[in-house]
């Protein structure tokens, strides 16, 4: 077993696989615990979609400038455009008496259907954007570009969560409570939605839409169902998200079953089991 | 309406008062929900505020909390512009507005209090200066117990001792006896007593009991979106102000009537 596992290493793509896929597991874990406590969990959804948005608009891009410099990157422009979508959401629910849901939801329509019209302005034989892929992506396709565009990008978004963890926690119980101990409750809010943005742009982009909807909410919501305190949710969402990472790398190279599905299905398992033996 | 503020005059006249609002205005739309107030509250002073429903009292606390800005005229706490100085001031607010699904201990809601972060991982002299704060409002047993599963009591105990483990020199509470039983309601006014009385602190207090208010203030504010009355209990609870800020008196309106 020991041998098979060594072997397994010896793929390139399956050490990148591993590497970029505890690293997403880090960020959207620590992300996850407030997307779950705030009741956001469409956001993740709803922020994919708006990077569909964004990575058509950049395809297009791409394809007007005829591949040159990093326009013909679509990241670099589905990034910002996602997290313009993410601050006007924000805003909207900042602004009007809607919820958060449904302004989500008229960002998503909106981004999707530009996303569909951008697209059907390019050839499809110059089209740089699989719509597949980018929907169900594909952990073990993630290069050494991507791979270092990951790390870094969790690097950031993990030490900038960790720094702001007990003043975005404090606002998430009570966010008069908090503002009234002079705590930028606002603030956080959007900064909580920007950072929200990069991580799913770029999560989106490499491991697919659908993954990295699941990687967002389930092991948050499975560690909410064992935890007593915040602080013990939070380790065990990336204790949870990062362990069927691994494991469900394992089993799709072992029993040749897709990658990502193995790891949703997992943590899947792991809520399953929470719920059971969960407190309450 | 002709609005009467009678200002106490304070111990000393040379400190600053503990409280102090000048031709505060608070609009929400074209409504105004608070209406030129001037009040002026000495220091080791407890206030009462009593109005009907809609009568701007949790905007009044919010006010003195920084939490809305008058669109009108100013409020200072100890002299300095409201909200500038979280850490003298302890807050209790309404129980309905916590959410039940946050995991979270007692003792965390307490040391949150000392932080004014949520705690992480709660630091040896977090834990006892929390524990010591539990055990003064009698919930020592609750230290580390699941927030969810406390009553409504119990919770109001915790969120007390989370106002006053920072020992502020103002506590201010907004309802704080909502929901919970006549008992506990006792139980937290001799608290609040003991408190101002041992750290020298004022306390501002809204409240739906008329006979709390008669029996613990020093102080009382009657308020409908204007001051009504405004002095010591015998002379700010008479029929009159009563009268002009309820319509009529005890009927329906959630006033306990002494």
């Amino acid at each position: 077993m020991i041998a098979e596992l060594s072997g397994m290493l010896d793929y390139a793509f399956m050490q990148r696989a591993l590497v970029g896929g505890v690293a997403i597991a880090l960020m959207t874990g620590l992300l996850g615990v407030f997307v779950v406590q705030r009741g956001l969990a469409f956001l993740g959804d709803g922020l994919a979609h708006a990077s569909f948005g964004g990575i058509a608009l950049g395809a297009l891009v791409a394809y007007g400038a005829a591949g040159s410099g990093v326009l013909s990157q679509p990241l670099w422009v589905a990034l910002p455009f996602t997290l313009t979508a993410a601050l006007a959401i924000a805003w909207v629910r900042d602004r009007t008496e809607l919820s958060s849901d449904t302004a989500i939801g008229v960002f998503f329509a909106v981004s999707v259907a530009l996303g569909v019209l951008f697209l059907s302005r390019i050839p499809p034989d110059r089209n740089v954007v699989d719509v597949w892929h980018l929907l169900f992506g594909s952990i073990l396709a993630v290069g050494p570009g991507d791979l270092t565009i990951i790390v870094v990008t969790s690097a950031l978004v993990t030490g900038l969560l960790a720094a702001a963890w007990g003043r975005l926690a404090y606002a998430t119980f009570d966010a008069e409570l908090a503002a009234s101990d002079g705590v930028p409750v606002r603030a956080l809010d959007y900064a909580l939605f920007a950072v929200a943005a990069v991580a799913v742009v770029v999560s989106a982009q490499v491991v697919g839409i659908v993954l990295m909807a699941a990687y967002l909410v389930i092991p948050a919501a499975a560690a909410r169902l064992l935890a007593r305190t915040l602080a013990a949710m939070t380790f065990g969402a990336i204790a949870i998200g990062t362990t069927t990472t691994v494991a469900g790398l394992v089993i799709s190279f072992f029993a040749d079953v897709p990658s990502g599905s193995a790891i949703i299905l997992l943590q899947a398992a792991v809520f399953l089991v929470a719920t059971i033996v969960g407190r309450r | 309406m002709d609005a009467t503020p009678t200002p106490t005059p304070t111990s000393t006249p040379t400190s600053t008062p503990a409280l102090r609002m000048r031709h505060v205005t608070v609009r929400r739309g074209d409504v105004e929900i608070l209406r030129d107030i001037d009040l002026e509250l000495g220091e080791r002073r407890f206030l009462a505020i009593i109005g009907p429903n809609g009568a701007g009292k949790s905007t009044m606390v919010k006010v003195l909390l920084g939490l809305v800005a008058p669109d009108r005229g100013e409020a200072t706490v100890f002299g300095r512009a409201a909200g500038s100085d979280p850490v003298r001031v302890g807050y209790v607010p309404q129980l309905k507005t916590f959410d039940r699904s946050f995991p979270a201990t007692a003792l965390e809601l307490v040391v949150s209090g000392i932080r004014r972060a949520w705690p992480g991982r709660v630091r040896r002299h977090e834990h006892d200066a929390a524990c010591e704060a539990l055990e003064r409002v009698g919930a020592e047993r609750l230290t580390d117990r699941p927030l969810a599963r406390l009553s409504g009591g119990e919770l109001q105990r915790a969120y007390l001792a989370r106002a006053l483990v920072r020992r502020p020199d103002l506590v201010i509470l907004d309802e704080p006896a909502t929901g919970v039983d006549f008992l506990a309601e006792h139980d937290l006014n001799r608290l609040l007593e003991g408190y101002q009385r041992d750290a020298d602190a004022t306390v501002v207090m809204v409240t739906h009991d008329l006979a709390a208010a008669r029996h613990h203030a020093s102080d009382v504010l009657v308020l409908n979106r204007v001051v009504i009355g405004f002095g010591p209990p015998e002379r700010a609870l008479s029929g009159d102000c009563l009268e002009r800020a309820y319509g009529h008196v005890g009927h329906g309106h959630g006033l306990v009537v002494p």
